[in-house]
């Protein structure tokens, strides 16, 4: 059998991609035009918190794309190996998605809006004894140099993961080089994994996202974030396999690998809705004012809609709808669940953000939609283009027969 | 239970069994079973056994662990004996979520394990038969069931010609053995006649 490894980019495909980039960017002037360039705070808070939500978790998924490679590499997991390339292909956004989220993040910060990080008044915060106790934490130093550490410390190291994936194109390895191959790139996913746990898993989203309600705190939230971010990463990586397949590449995936990607997709909605239970009952349970604020104006406030709308896609819909091993198998229901993932995650994301500096009305959907698509178009490009440059298959690897054999 | 005549082979080699299960379906025997000391994978595709039920089975054991959990817990803290736990309503559903999601794996768990113990045929005291005890060891072994038209040493010639060493024939009883073996009951391959 030849196989196909040289992906084309279809004209098509570009032509999309650069669509939906032209809408983002037309949503992210209209936007500016109708809040951003306002004087009031609360409508440029609007602006900055849309750009926020998309780029931050457009990023964190992207990301995700290379922990999958990561984790699957230190489990010594061979199936992923047909479609290894497709994730490596996909952390090819994270430098160009860090950037914008990076020049976001730091206006934010350093601008004169405080309205999405109160933290970032320094007047107000020397008369807020909570935010003041925080500010060892809680500065525009820090923030500014842990978000450009992380950012670069993703970059390299992913670029550093995908180089050794590519340096064994040309020459097939022998069994001991084959055996030193794995141990190095063990310890290269090793040590993106631990940048990752003390970026992603933890500081990351308390800086980025939970800094938007600063006076409240919540120890599962960073897990929570990572679940939520890692489900859309994975249904990302299954809708370009699914759209390689569809186009008649990647012949050497089906089904098999398929199931065991919707496995994971299930698995991690489940453990994202036990996250997100698990937050959610201890605050409702102890019932302390300054715990519950977060939860007022969403489970029971104007974003209720909103709220329940997203538990349901993110729980209730794979719960029932992939549960079944013909579901997982199945090309079309795979490819509908991962759209569904991808924009529930969104939706999560998007009340994570917006009752901070939105408190009182929930804003008009429609623009955020806008300025999503624009990274959905981002995405694609960069991806094609990365998937063009690349083989499609790591043939070398020592572990790719496991692959081609695969049986769930 | 009918006893039924069989011809057994056995195989050392996966690499030797799957090409010889496809022969045997193509040549029209019937397949009893394969008998393998660990989980073989893609040989239930081979062979073309359907798949299993038991997830059915485990998801109708879940959703009764999860009706039980919610309708005791409902019936007992809403009707039956009505406690106010700081304020909280007495239809208090978050917090018997981690209840019922633990009713619903107890369930769905030991449910599945019964099932599965049921459909192969074990329990405890029950006196299990084996076409060969090396099957638990080292070995794969076939089965063929024997039909009125069976030719034994055709069967047997066609076995040895695709790889099967050990070839013979045996007659067994099928089925669920659970209390049907007496003390005169002749086990291990040595030979009996077939009843019909």
């Amino acid at each position: 059998m030849t196989l196909r490894e040289k992906f084309i980019v279809p004209k098509r495909y570009n032509a999309i991609a650069i669509t939906l980039m032209v809408i983002g960017a037309l949503a992210i002037i209209g936007l500016y035009v109708t809040h951003g360039a306002k004087d009031d705070a609360h409508k440029q808070a609007r602006f900055w918190g849309s750009l926020l939500q998309n780029s931050v978790y457009f990023l964190l998924v992207v990301n995700a794309a290379m922990f999958f490679i990561c984790a699957t590499t230190l489990a010594w997991g061979g199936w992923q190996m047909a479609f290894r390339r497709v994730s490596e292909a996909i952390s090819t956004c994270v430098p160009v998605i860090g950037i914008i989220a990076a020049v976001i993040l730091l206006s934010i910060c350093f601008g004169n809006n405080h309205e999405l990080y109160h933290w970032t008044d320094t007047e107000h915060v020397k008369h807020d004894p909570i935010l003041n106790f925080k500010k060892g934490f809680l500065n525009k130093n820090f923030f500014a140099g842990w978000t450009i550490f992380t950012i670069v410390a993703w970059s390299v190291l992913g670029w550093k993961i995908r180089k050794l994936s590519r340096s064994i194109d040309d020459k097939p390895l022998t069994i001991e080089q084959g055996k030193k191959y794995v141990w190095n790139n063990t310890v290269w996913a090793a040590i993106f994994i631990v940048i990752f746990s003390l970026t992603v898993m933890s500081s990351i989203p308390w800086l980025w996202l939970m800094s938007i309600d600063a006076h409240w705190y919540s120890t599962m939230y960073s897990w929570y974030t990572f679940a939520s971010t890692f489900v859309g990463g994975l249904a990302l990586i299954t809708l370009f396999v699914v759209f390689l397949k569809n186009n008649n590449y990647l012949e050497l995936v089906n089904e098999e690998h398929l199931h065991d990607l919707g496995k994971f997709i299930f698995a991690f909605s489940i453990f994202w809705t036990y996250l997100w239970f698990s937050q959610f009952m201890l605050i409702w349970y102890a019932n302390i004012p300054e715990e519950t604020t977060y939860f007022k104006p969403r489970a029971q406030g104007i974003y209720s809609g909103i709220f329940w709308l997203m538990f349901m896609i993110n729980f209730l819909a794979p719960l029932l709808l992939l549960m079944r091993r013909g579901a997982k198998r199945n090309y079309s229901t795979m490819t509908f669940m991962c759209l569904l993932m991808i924009f529930g995650h969104w939706l999560d994301f998007f009340q994570m953000v917006f009752p901070g500096p939105s408190p009182d009305h929930v804003p008009v959907l429609l623009w955020d939609f806008g300025v999503a698509l624009g990274f959905v178009g981002l995405i694609m490009f960069v991806t094609g283009r990365a998937l063009s440059r690349a083989p499609l298959i790591a043939k070398n690897h020592p572990f790719i027969k496991e692959s081609v054999i695969h049986h769930t | 239970m009918a006893v039924k005549k069989f011809v057994t082979g056995n195989f050392y080699d996966e690499a030797v069994l799957f090409p010889a299960v496809k022969k045997v379906r193509r040549a029209g025997y019937k397949i009893h079973d394969v008998f393998t000391p660990f989980p073989i994978h893609g040989l239930d595709k081979a062979m073309g056994l359907r798949d299993t039920s038991l997830h059915t089975a485990g998801f109708i054991y879940g959703i009764t662990g999860t009706a039980t959990a919610v309708g005791f817990i409902t019936w007992a803290l809403t009707v039956d004996w009505q406690i106010n736990f700081g304020g909280k309503p007495f239809f208090a559903l978050p917090a018997w979520i981690p209840i019922t999601f633990e009713l619903t794996v107890l369930f769905a768990a030991v449910g599945m394990v019964l099932t599965f113990c049921y459909l192969c045929q074990l329990a405890p005291f029950v006196r299990k038969d084996h076409f060969n005890l090396r099957s638990t060891d080292d070995t794969f072994v076939m089965a063929l069931e024997c039909t009125d038209k069976t030719n034994d040493a055709e069967a047997m010639g066609f076995l040895q010609s695709i790889g099967a060493s050990e070839v013979q024939v045996q007659y067994k009883e099928t089925g669920w053995w659970l209390g049907r073996y007496d003390k005169e009951t002749k086990r291990f391959g040595l030979k009996e006649e077939a009843v019909h």
